[in-house]
């Protein structure tokens, strides 16, 4: 089985909800995820986003969704890092 | 709930606006409560029921004024928000937050601004509500409906200190002023 361990986004968000709030609500999606978000650029009512989710186990589609429900619209995946693995019996 | 309350409050940054609207049409509330019940003292009306009656339609008539204006009013400018944040994304946000935002903070905002008056209006009138179901007030119902509707607004006041950062004691004396001033008005063009 292929798990995914890291991935890189590209996000386009309005202001609101901030950084802290967009992050925490991504890292909320999964149990051990650790996010790591950076402004790259901010305009009048959006601002450019890089969101870096490490985890065990992340769940590209619910990050997606959660980042629309957010508002944020994804813009690309810049890196990816799988690792495939044995399943438990 | 709660949560969820502040969070689409959050992101349409209308906490502000909230707490505006709650101390405008509470304050307007007050003050017509006030001025109503001046005028059946300076009136000479014992009729509490009368009293209660007048007031109550007042007070529902503020409420309802209050919830259909800010919902018609904050529909408009969520909407346009909405539209504007839609441009910017170039993207659809009906199904995300701020699509939340826009159908529910309207509606928030109007039952604060609704029911603001209503509240104020029935604490003010709680005293002819206790003199008429039996009770034994230390002094005539309408004084004593005066002298909570004075309270409240001084309490409005206190809490306008608050936000403001600004003594609350000399807040609240203000809009008591204006309370008093509203009084004096009333007695100077009415009893004739």
């Amino acid at each position: 089985m292929v798990y995914v361990k890291r991935i890189l986004l590209d996000v386009l968000k309005p202001h609101q909800p901030n950084a802290l709030e967009f992050s925490q609500a991504i890292a909320n999606v999964g149990v051990d995820y650790r996010v790591h978000l950076i402004v790259l650029e901010v305009d009048e009512n959006t601002e450019t986003i890089q969101i870096e989710v490490t985890g065990s186990t992340i769940d590209f589609e619910a990050i997606q969704s959660t980042i629309k429900d957010l508002g944020g619209s994804l813009h690309s995946i810049d890196e990816v890092e799988v690792q495939s693995e044995i399943d438990p019996v | 709930m709660l949560d969820q309350i502040k969070f689409l409050l959050d992101i349409t940054r209308t906490h502000d606006i909230v707490r505006r609207y709650f101390v405008v049409n509470g304050f307007d509330g007050a003050l017509t409560m006030l001025g109503l019940i001046i005028g059946f003292i300076v009136s000479e009306t014992d009729d509490l029921a009368v009293i209660i009656n007048v007031c109550l339609g007042a007070a529902i008539a503020l409420g309802m004024s209050g919830l259909s204006s800010a919902y018609i009013s904050e529909s408009a400018e969520r909407k346009r928000a909405l539209g504007k944040l839609e441009q910017a994304m170039i993207s659809d946000l009906g199904d995300s937050a701020h699509g939340d935002a826009s159908r529910w903070v309207p509606l928030l905002i109007a039952l604060v601004n609704g029911l603001a008056p209503l509240m104020i209006s029935f604490l003010i009138l709680l005293p002819i509500w206790l003199a008429t179901s039996g009770m034994t007030l230390p002094l005539s119902p309408p004084y004593a409906a005066i002298i909570v509707a004075l309270f409240i607004i001084f309490l409005l006041g206190v809490f306008l200190g608050r936000i403001a950062d600004i003594s609350w004691l000399r807040s609240g004396l203000h809009t008591l002023l204006v309370a008093v001033v509203t009084a004096v008005l009333i007695y100077l063009f009415t009893g004739h």
